[in-house]
């Protein structure tokens, strides 16, 4: 079970969108979420969909590594879906039954939401499949630099995001082991009702949060034994640069946008 | 040793805030730079405080630590300090920063606002010192124990400092992960003249030291070349210490009335005392 969390995983690879600088990335990503959520009627979402299914193709990610990676968000896409089904109202009523009310606007709404919700999550999960974690903390860094200069933590925020994706694994392995220990004395976490569960995870949960304060005690006293003082005075081994790619992926993400809030006005 | 001690340690006391006993009581010690010295102790003798406190993680309570001529309590040198002695912990995973080997090692260098091209220099001479160039790419947790550990000694190298520190390296690893250790610090030390300073509970990891320290509680009950020490049986079993089992076997021998040297320590010097006695028995017969 915890071996599907691909969730900030890193899938090495060599294809354009692995090479383009974390911070294009980065802009990219933004400018995604900007025009999905400008997107309203069914040319702009059939440009976003066309769009999304090309950078998959291009990245070489499997789908079905993405489908994957889903898995755990399936409940917030369903109560979504559900949500918008039943609480919009206009168009021909298609079903009327005690206090549920289901209209076509509201069909309409509900797969709208849907195909937004599973795009919004492909490019999110793009970004980190196609990213060192090292890279993208480095270009968020970057990019938000000048925060600085008004004392906002930005190296500080950068360098806990780098923490915790690189402790992703090593918790999710103790998880594991902490899982398989309580299993072997007759801990049960699989049968029961969801209430039942729950609380069997809650022994897991004191075990799991001991170990990760000791582990960040020895990891701060590591880092400082390796100089480790702060975002100043630190350089970088491997330094970002753009090359020509990002300018025009950059150029290609405002022409979306644009084009997207145009298809809106004009209502396309 | 006639080299300069590169660590000079005075009169050290060392209390945990808080704790109304002593950690460490009174230490005097002087380490030569270049030479292997095991620091030997049970739990709770202090010898991992004493490790943090050779660079300056922790301050004397009283007395002075001087790392290379630096005081260690001097707080604008701090960085000197810590990049002198680079420290190695017992749990590689808790030491390792970053998702990729490579980036792994840049992470002191990168502190010390080295120049990028030059801490690629530095990482890659560190990846091959501990044979883990290959691995560069790597994802850290993906790796055996053992090659962990070397990767997190990798890091402290990357920094270039003058003396090495190992708390207790080997303690999580399984037999093959603790040989791959041993045998990367002993050839640093051997061939690079790093001054290294073995933390551990493992007789047999001191017995290629040049100088061996035993700790109980809080204080140096006994120091001198492994021979020296390890022959001192009565003191280390009183201090619920067991010599390597070369010693305890000289020593069964010696105690069922046969004449060997107590201070046959490896395997092979071992073999050949008991090979003499084999000898000189036939030859009597």
């Amino acid at each position: 079970m915890l071996k599907d969390i691909t969730l900030g995983q890193y899938f090495p690879g060599n294809t354009i969108i692995h090479r383009l600088d974390p911070r294009t990335k980065l802009i990219w990503v933004v400018i995604f979420i900007a025009a999905l959520f400008t997107a309203r009627d069914y040319l702009s979402y059939g440009v976003m969909i066309v769009v999304t299914a090309s950078i998959v193709y291009v990245s070489k990610i499997k789908p079905r590594t993405l489908l994957k990676g889903m898995k755990p968000l399936i409940f917030i896409i369903c109560f979504t879906g559900v949500l918008n089904l039943f609480y919009t109202t206009g168009g021909v009523t298609l079903v009327d039954w005690w206090i549920f009310t289901i209209t076509t606007e509201g069909v309409k709404r509900a797969v709208m939401m849907v195909i937004r919700i599973l795009m919004l999550i492909c490019g999110t999960f793009l970004l980190t499949y196609t990213t060192s974690p090292m890279a993208l903390t480095d270009g968020f860094e970057i990019l938000l630099g000048p925060l600085k200069k008004l004392h906002v933590p930005i190296h500080e925020m950068s360098m806990m995001m780098s923490m915790a994706l690189r402790f992703i694994p090593t918790l999710i392995e103790e998880t594991d082991k902490i899982m398989s220990a309580q299993r072997a004395r007759g801990a049960d976490f699989d049968t029961g009702r969801l209430l039942e569960r729950a609380k069997a995870l809650l022994p897991l949960l004191v075990p799991l949060f001991v170990s990760a304060f000791r582990r960040a005690d020895e990891l701060a006293v590591a880092m400082e034994s390796r100089c480790y003082h702060g975002g100043e005075g630190r350089t970088r081994m491997k330094q970002l640069h753009f090359a020509r790619r990002d300018y025009i992926a950059l150029l290609a993400g405002a022409l979306l946008l644009a084009g997207i809030i145009t298809m809106n006005v004009y209502g396309l | 040793m006639p080299n300069e001690p590169i660590i000079r340690i005075e009169d050290l006391h060392f209390t945990y805030p808080g704790d109304s006993k002593e950690t460490l009581r009174g230490i005097d010690l002087e380490i030569a730079a270049g030479s292997f010295v095991a620091v030997l102790g049970h739990n709770g003798s202090g010898k991992s405080t004493l490790a943090k406190l050779l660079n300056a993680i922790l301050l004397p309570t009283s007395g002075h630590v001087y790392v290379a001529g630096v005081d260690t309590a001097d707080e604008e040198r701090l960085l000197e300090v810590r990049g002198t002695v680079g420290l190695v912990f017992q749990n590689p995973d808790n030491q390792i920063v970053a998702n990729v080997v490579e980036d792994d090692v840049a992470f002191a260098p990168e502190n010390l606002g080295v120049e990028s091209s030059e801490i690629r220099r530095r990482v890659d001479d560190a990846l091959k010192t501990v044979g883990m160039y290959e691995y560069r790419q790597h994802a850290p947790h993906l790796l055996s124990g053992g090659q962990k550990q070397r990767v997190a000694i990798a890091g402290a190298l990357a920094m270039q400092p003058r003396v090495l520190v190992l708390d207790e390296p080997t303690a999580m690893l399984d037999p093959v992960g603790r040989r791959e250790v041993i045998s990367t610090v002993t050839s640093l030390c051997r061939e690079r003249g790093m001054t290294v300073v073995l933390i551990t509970h493992h007789m047999s990891e001191c017995v290629n030291a040049d100088r061996l320290i035993a700790l109980s509680d809080g204080r140096v009950i006994a120091d001198g070349t492994p021979r020296e020490v390890f022959s001192q049986i009565e003191l280390l079993r009183r201090e619920g210490l067991t010599a390597p089992a070369t010693v305890r076997l000289l020593q069964t021998l010696r105690e069922a009335g046969y004449d060997v040297p107590l201070t046959a320590l490896t395997v092979d010097e071992c073999a050949d005392a008991v090979a003499g006695l084999l000898a000189a028995g036939a030859g009597r017969a």
